[in-house]
């Protein structure tokens, strides 16, 4: 695997920097808004724009985490099944307007999967989604990001991972590409 | 990523403790599912179930029927009083029959030991044992664990006692593998007559005093007299029994600590527990049975990850 840094630590922040004020140019004070992540590695997002919004602000976003394993359309066609993690929404996202997190936007079949499970919690006003990283060109659904960190041009056979300073001890953005014989 | 190391629950005596933690770790999952206001996931829209019950239920069926409805899953149901069985129709047959149907899934209660592996072998669908004679109650036992769990924070070093027809009892057999393989303490107490033989064999503490049962344990299982299962009478009267084996709000507040109380139903007031230890706050009688669905849920999810798509 080859390996290359796509976004380094300091451009990793000015990034998150720049998502939140895009964020607060649309939603003002966040009083009609929520903000989901996705389980596993959206949750990961939503703390670190959490804790910069609520700097910039001086008060309090809604938060929450969805879990999405039940949703899935891949179930059976795995080998294992996906042990799910943790849904912590206790509050009402009725008539709110919604921003959904995720790490790296690619298929569209997670945020999909993450549409259906939001529903089971209400009737949103707007749902919007954020995704730190787009790798563009290689959806299987019509679904698209409101707010970009970064957008990548990959192939399917490579692998874009988001690490984080609190996990993998840096925050960067990497691109594995596997070695091609000749 | 992860996955049962078994492809049926017949019993617990087939799983190791990593099964169960599994099971539990997804049941949490689905607890936090059946609270919400649309209490229903769609993971099991294309898998079909059969409740086949040869024997009388009224939780286990409802609990089970309503696991299966809140992942999607088709259900048919079957009970033997009003089936071809009377007819003399066989077991092996009559599941084939409902197999031909394309059902994915077998839940079965059937009043013959062993009937849930028999039907393992022999037909092509998942098995799950939903009771099986004398024998195991697998999901009861899993969800009684899952319940202590839940109160006490772990199953690991807890002293539990499990007082009353442990002859009958298939709740009591699986209870003790159960709490074994998490790492409990397991205690049985009862008359004589109600204790099997070999128990001991089990590794299982026996003690015929009520008292120094209670005064011992963290938890206390209270299971009913299975009167349509004795052929003979085991003990005098029900009312001897009660005045032994019978747990009061006397007792239970004359122990030295607060115990957990726990049954799995259906409760004989007034035999085996009274009234007022039932309402009681230490009582965790319905948690038992809310908890059922999501591990049932968690076992049907876990079984049916592993049916092979045609």
């Amino acid at each position: 695997m080859e390996k290359q840094v796509i976004l380094n630590s300091k451009h990793f922040e000015l990034t998150i920097n720049r998502l939140c004020y895009q964020l607060i140019e649309q939603h003002n004070d966040f009083s009609d808004t929520v903000l989901i992540g996705l389980q596993p590695r959206g949750v990961n997002v939503l703390e670190r724009i959490k804790s910069r919004l609520e700097t910039i602000l001086g008060h309090e976003v809604i938060c929450g985490k969805l879990d999405i394993t039940f949703y899935r359309d891949d179930f059976r066609r795995r080998e294992t099944p996906i042990i799910p993690s943790a849904t912590n929404i206790d509050f009402v996202i009725e008539n709110k307007r919604v921003v959904l997190m995720d790490d790296v936007l690619f298929t569209g079949r997670t945020i999909r999967s993450g549409l259906d499970a939001l529903l089971a919690y209400g009737r949103p006003q707007k749902v919007e989604l954020l995704s730190l990283i787009d790798r563009r060109f290689r959806r299987d659904l019509p679904i698209q990001a409101d707010y970009v960190g970064k957008t990548v041009d990959t192939l399917v056979s490579e692998r874009v991972s988001v690490e984080w300073k609190e996990i993998e001890g840096e925050d960067k953005v990497v691109l594995f590409t596997p070695e091609t014989n000749g | 990523m992860d996955s049962l190391s078994v492809d049926h629950l017949t019993g617990i005596k087939n799983l190791t403790e990593h099964d169960i933690q599994l099971i539990f770790k997804t049941a949490d999952s689905f607890k936090e599912v059946i609270n919400r206001s649309i209490k229903k996931v769609p993971s099991l829209r294309d898998i079909t179930i059969a409740n086949l019950f040869f024997e009388n239920s009224t939780r286990t069926r409802l609990s089970f029927e309503l696991a299966e409805k809140r992942l999607s899953a088709d259900v048919v149901n079957f009970s033997a009083a009003s089936s071809s069985v009377k007819k003399g129709e066989t077991l092996i047959d009559t599941v084939n029959n409902i197999l031909s149907m394309k059902v994915d899934m077998v839940v079965m209660r059937h009043p013959n030991p062993g009937a849930a592996k028999f039907l393992s072998e022999r037909v092509d669908a998942r098995v799950i044992n939903a009771g099986d004679g004398t024998h195991e109650h697998p999901t009861q036992a899993l969800l009684d664990s899952y319940s202590i769990r839940e109160k006490l924070g772990s199953v690991k070093g807890k002293k539990v006692v499990i007082v009353g027809d442990i002859l009958h009892s298939r709740v009591a057999l699986s209870n003790i593998y159960c709490l074994q393989k998490l790492g409990a303490e397991v205690m049985v107490c009862g008359p004589t007559t109600l204790i099997p033989k070999y128990i001991h064999e089990l590794g299982v503490k026996v003690e015929h005093d009520l008292i120094k049962a209670l005064e011992w344990c963290d938890v206390a299982n209270m299971l009913r007299i299975q009167l349509e299962r004795q052929d003979i009478k085991y003990f005098p009267s029900l009312r001897e029994y009660s005045m032994q084996y019978g747990l009061t709000k006397k007792i239970l507040d004359q122990l030295s600590k607060k115990i957990v109380v726990m049954h799995p139903g259906p409760i004989n007031r007034g035999v085996e527990i009274t009234s007022d230890v039932a309402d009681s706050d230490q009582a965790i009688i319905l948690d038992q049975v809310e908890n059922g669905v999501a591990v049932r849920m968690a076992v049907i999810y876990l079984l049916a990850s592993k049916i092979e798509r045609q």
